[in-house]
């Protein structure tokens, strides 16, 4: 789907975002604008600043320099209604290892103000597959397993923005189809994804557009048909010799 | 309201967790009544020796046993980020705050009773002619101490050496109330006219009354990167 061929309900827009940690600068003036029903893969090697963005995004990290805005208002810090319009699945799985994965789900749940609890329980339970471990404690499942939860407690709120860093990671076959399955239905229900992944043909083959990032910096924002692909394959490798 | 039960659920998730993994208000326990164990042992206290020693070895107790507490309560939250995860949720920083300080107030208030049943045993002791002063005082200090170190816990769950930070950090501040704490004690169990005493309770409230509306305000701040 290229971007644009849905109405654009919703729009996030990143506005010259820049973050620095102490001498480090992590991003460089990064502008975005990502619309409802766009499918967003933010690529680029190990240290680009990816997940740096994502947590911008997530309102987890405060910017240096630059603002969020969501349909066009700029987002204040913690503010409670951009919060639940995003959804986030990071590197941890935010999982208390001490509780079901209900109770996890249902600790997210009450506190992201979901009605019909249980239904909205049982749903992203569904979508991985997880109603037979509703009830065992999230420290005890494998790491592909608590991936599988971490997943549906983002999409527990029914997010406009799902924000995914390396999704895939841990998750067995079966579970990778029915990711790719939902991060391609959702921007047809005016979704917007935004994610990351090293593996470009994975991330190229669900995503719309592709945000490119080097060094903090932006090299490349457009249609993935548009892509410069040679130049892409070429990257990694500068990478590992650079 | 749904403040209220964002409060709610919070705290009942820690007792939860707690009710499953029974570390914190075992250790916080069993430390604290060792603290007053040695310090029996090392002073031998009889009579009025007993009463000048007591204040300040309940206290020194409550003050190690809390220190272990805060260090606790936030691992749970430092395990799989779940931190983020709360701060993700589209709720008023600051509740995390309150719930954090119930829960531990809780743990501690717990702790607290076996120590002073402790105390009562070995330094044979009698709290019962001035329970309600003591009782009131215990729980004021607490308060306060407890207002503090979650502020605190929540600022060393991001530093490296956070079992060291914690003290260093939170001990200077919190010397006032334990000032106020002792003394206040000292003046109920000599069984003192409340009006002796009563600066220091004042002092307690005040201190207690200000750190915990301050933190409130401010744990937005404490809890980012």
């Amino acid at each position: 789907m290229r971007p644009g061929t849905i109405p654009a309900e919703h729009v996030l827009e990143v506005r010259g975002v820049s973050k620095y940690f102490g001498d480090f600068s992590a991003l460089r003036r990064v502008s975005l604008r990502v619309a409802g029903g766009e499918s967003l893969l933010i690529y680029g090697p190990n240290g680009a600043g990816k997940t740096t963005l994502l947590r911008i995004l997530a309102s987890l990290v405060q910017p240096s320099e630059g603002e969020i805005a969501l349909d066009g208002v700029r987002v204040e810090r913690h503010s409670t209604a951009y919060k639940k319009r995003v959804g986030f699945v990071s590197h941890q799985t935010f999982l208390y290892d001490e509780l079901t994965v209900r109770e996890n789900l249902r600790l997210a749940a009450k506190l992201f103000g979901v009605r019909n609890l249980e239904t909205a329980i049982d749903s992203a339970l569904g979508l991985f597959s997880l109603q037979d471990r509703a009830a065992d404690i999230a420290g005890r499942l494998s790491r592909g397993l608590q991936q599988r939860v971490t997943l549906s407690r983002a999409l527990l709120h029914d997010p406009d923005f799902l924000l995914l860093d390396e999704p895939f990671t841990g998750l067995d076959a079966a579970s990778v189809v029915a990711l790719e399955s939902l991060l391609r239905q959702l921007p047809m229900q005016g979704k917007a994804v935004i994610f990351s992944t090293h593996d470009f043909a994975q991330g190229a083959s669900i995503a719309s557009r592709m945000l490119e990032l080097d060094r903090g910096a932006v090299r490349y924002d457009g249609a993935m048909t548009d892509a410069p692909w040679a130049a892409l394959r070429a990257r990694p490798e500068e990478a590992v010799r650079g | 309201m749904r403040a209220l039960d964002i409060l709610w659920t919070l705290f009942r998730k820690d007792l939860r967790i707690e009710w499953r993994q029974r570390e914190t208000l075992a250790s916080i326990c069993v430390f604290g009544v060792l603290v007053v164990l040695l310090f029996n042992f090392a002073f031998t206290p009889a009579g009025e020796e007993s009463l000048r020693l007591l204040p300040g070895v309940l206290w020194i107790a409550f003050a190690f046993a809390g220190i272990l507490g805060f260090n606790r309560s936030f691992a749970a939250e430092r395990q799989n980020a779940c931190l983020d995860g709360l701060r993700l949720a589209p709720i008023e920083p600051g509740l995390i705050y309150l719930a954090k300080m119930l829960s531990s107030l809780v743990f501690l208030a717990i702790a607290e009773v076996v120590i002073i049943f402790a105390t009562a045993l070995w330094y044979n002791f009698s709290f019962v002619p001035s329970i309600k002063w003591f009782v009131s005082i215990v729980f004021l200090g607490t308060l306060g101490y407890v207002g503090v170190g979650v502020t605190f816990g929540a600022v060393a769950a991001n530093t490296r050496m956070r079992e060291v930070m914690l003290p260093v950090l939170q001990f200077p501040v919190v010397v006032p109330i334990f000032i106020a704490a002792i003394e206040a004690t000292s003046g109920a169990l000599r069984g003192e006219a409340s009006s002796q005493f009563a600066s220091w309770v004042r002092l307690l409230v005040v201190f207690s009354v200000i750190f915990i509306v301050l933190s409130f305000l401010l744990f937005e701040y404490v809890l980012e990167e």
